[in-house]
């Protein structure tokens, strides 16, 4: 059967950015459609009328919504190849753990840095001790699914191209705080899947410095 | 796999550990239930969830698993030839079932709270609007889901009917302190009817905590302001 599969995203969304990974570590083809997130298609609204957000996955016409339950759909469609979710039960929920961590902490934290003002000390002291934490679940491994590229490290690895957004705003050196974290950063993005998802963080710097404006911030 | 003790540290009260209590009943798993006491949180708790430090954790030969939602999965799939599934067989229904859950956690259960700890008429009205829009959502997904059977999964309760069954106790609970029914007859006929099902299942039943008992509790968690 032939498949056909869409993705309504927005080239800055580190949530897009995870599904975009996903779908390239399954080499699966699909339509990339960029989303005006101030003039959302009608497409958007209808795919996804509860969030009205991205990244909607548009599969053979039916809509799955929320990046981390895309990434297990994902993996669940196209078992064979690249596995992204461990198969061990403890494995899988350990994986789970994590990602839900990320999904609760980082980007409600990291928001407060750029997208509010008067917040941002507080916001990048909180941001470093989050980023600490997986750090340290990191530990000495290559990924966070060990030797293995999988959900936690598709889950956190979009944060790493707005780094220099909060490093920026926040006042602060993620890579001083977090050399570990960084090294991890860079082995991920020597994968194609990673290295064609992630825009150039001076791309996501400058968008925010222009949105910034916008909001009368600057 | 599917040996080796089990432990769930959690407390009678808790909406989010009756979910774990549900999926182990489901499955016929012999646990230990420890009880936190309120106000209070155990060393061992500390030491299963250092992240977190909240309950449930599940314990399982030693090693725990944190999170409701997660808890349940990792059941479904240790114990996967005992029982009726939890999640259903198609990764597309699984997506749903995922999603409005995430929804419930996220969203539901939010302005749900927010009555409790609401400040002033104004407010409380607000947060009431927002449960029962919320509330009307999530009975055209039960349409959707159950398609035409009894529960979000079909013929047996699974994910997403815990997900937000084991609310049920909590809901009562606040539409009592609020004097507003979300789920009647009128309204969202299809959620009635499965409420009352999922409540009577016997998987939930010997664990659904009393009405009077979680009202007078919640009087403690959040205490109405005097005058």
């Amino acid at each position: 059967m032939a498949e056909e599969v869409i993705l309504l995203d927005f080239w800055a969304s580190m949530f897009g950015m995870r599904t975009r990974i996903a779908l390239a570590e399954k080499r699966i083809k699909y339509d990339y459609r960029e989303e005006d997130l101030w003039n959302k298609s009608s497409l958007l609204l209808e795919m996804n009328p509860v969030h009205k957000k991205i990244p909607v996955l548009i599969h053979n016409g039916k809509p799955v919504c929320e990046s981390l339950i895309q990434i297990e759909y994902i993996d669940e469609i196209w078992p064979d190849k690249n596995s992204l979710l461990p198969s061990d039960p403890y494995k899988r929920a350990h994986a789970k753990f994590w990602a839900d961590f990320i999904d609760k902490k980082v980007n409600v934290t990291a928001r407060k840095i750029w997208a509010k003002i008067g917040e941002e000390e507080e916001a990048s002291k909180e941001l470093i001790e989050i980023l600490k934490t997986l750090e340290n679940e990191l530990g000495d491994k290559t990924y966070f699914g060990d030797e293995t590229f999988g959900y936690v490290d598709i889950a956190l690895i979009g944060f790493s191209s707005w780094f220099e957004v909060y490093d920026k705003y926040g006042n602060v050196n993620i890579e001083s705080e977090c050399p570990n974290l960084i090294a991890w950063a860079k082995r991920c993005l020597e994968r194609e899947s990673v290295a064609k998802a992630l825009p150039k963080s001076e791309k996501i710097t400058t968008f925010i410095s222009e949105l910034r404006k916008k909001l009368g911030f600057e | 796999m599917a040996s080796g003790e089990v432990k769930l540290i959690g407390s009678w009260a808790s909406v989010f550990v009756m979910r774990a209590r549900i999926a182990l009943h489901l499955k016929f798993i012999s646990y230990e239930f420890l009880q936190e006491t309120y106000g209070s949180k155990s060393e061992l708790l500390l030491k299963s969830n250092p992240v977190h430090k909240k309950m449930p954790v599940l314990i399982h030969s030693d090693k725990p698993v944190c999170e409701s939602n997660i808890i349940v999965q990792y059941i479904d799939d240790v114990w996967n030839s005992s029982g009726p599934s939890i999640l259903p067989s198609h990764p597309y229904d699984r997506a749903i079932a995922r999603f409005w859950a995430a929804y419930i956690d996220d969203k539901w259960f939010i302005s749900l709270r927010s009555i409790l700890t609401a400040q002033g008429e104004e407010e409380t009205k607000a947060f009431i609007a927002q449960v029962e829009e919320r509330t009307e959502l999530l009975e055209k997904a039960f349409i959707d889901c159950s398609k035409g059977k009894l529960f979000f999964n079909g013929d047996h309760i699974g994910y997403l009917d815990i997900a937000l069954g084991s609310f049920l106790g909590w809901l009562r609970v606040v539409e009592l302190d609020a004097n507003h029914k979300f789920l009647d007859e009128t309204k969202t006929p299809s959620l009635t009817k499965w409420a009352e099902r999922f409540c009577n299942d016997p998987a939930v039943k010997p664990i659904m905590p009393e009405i009077t008992k979680l009202a007078e509790f919640a009087r403690k968690l959040f205490p109405k302001p005097q005058g």
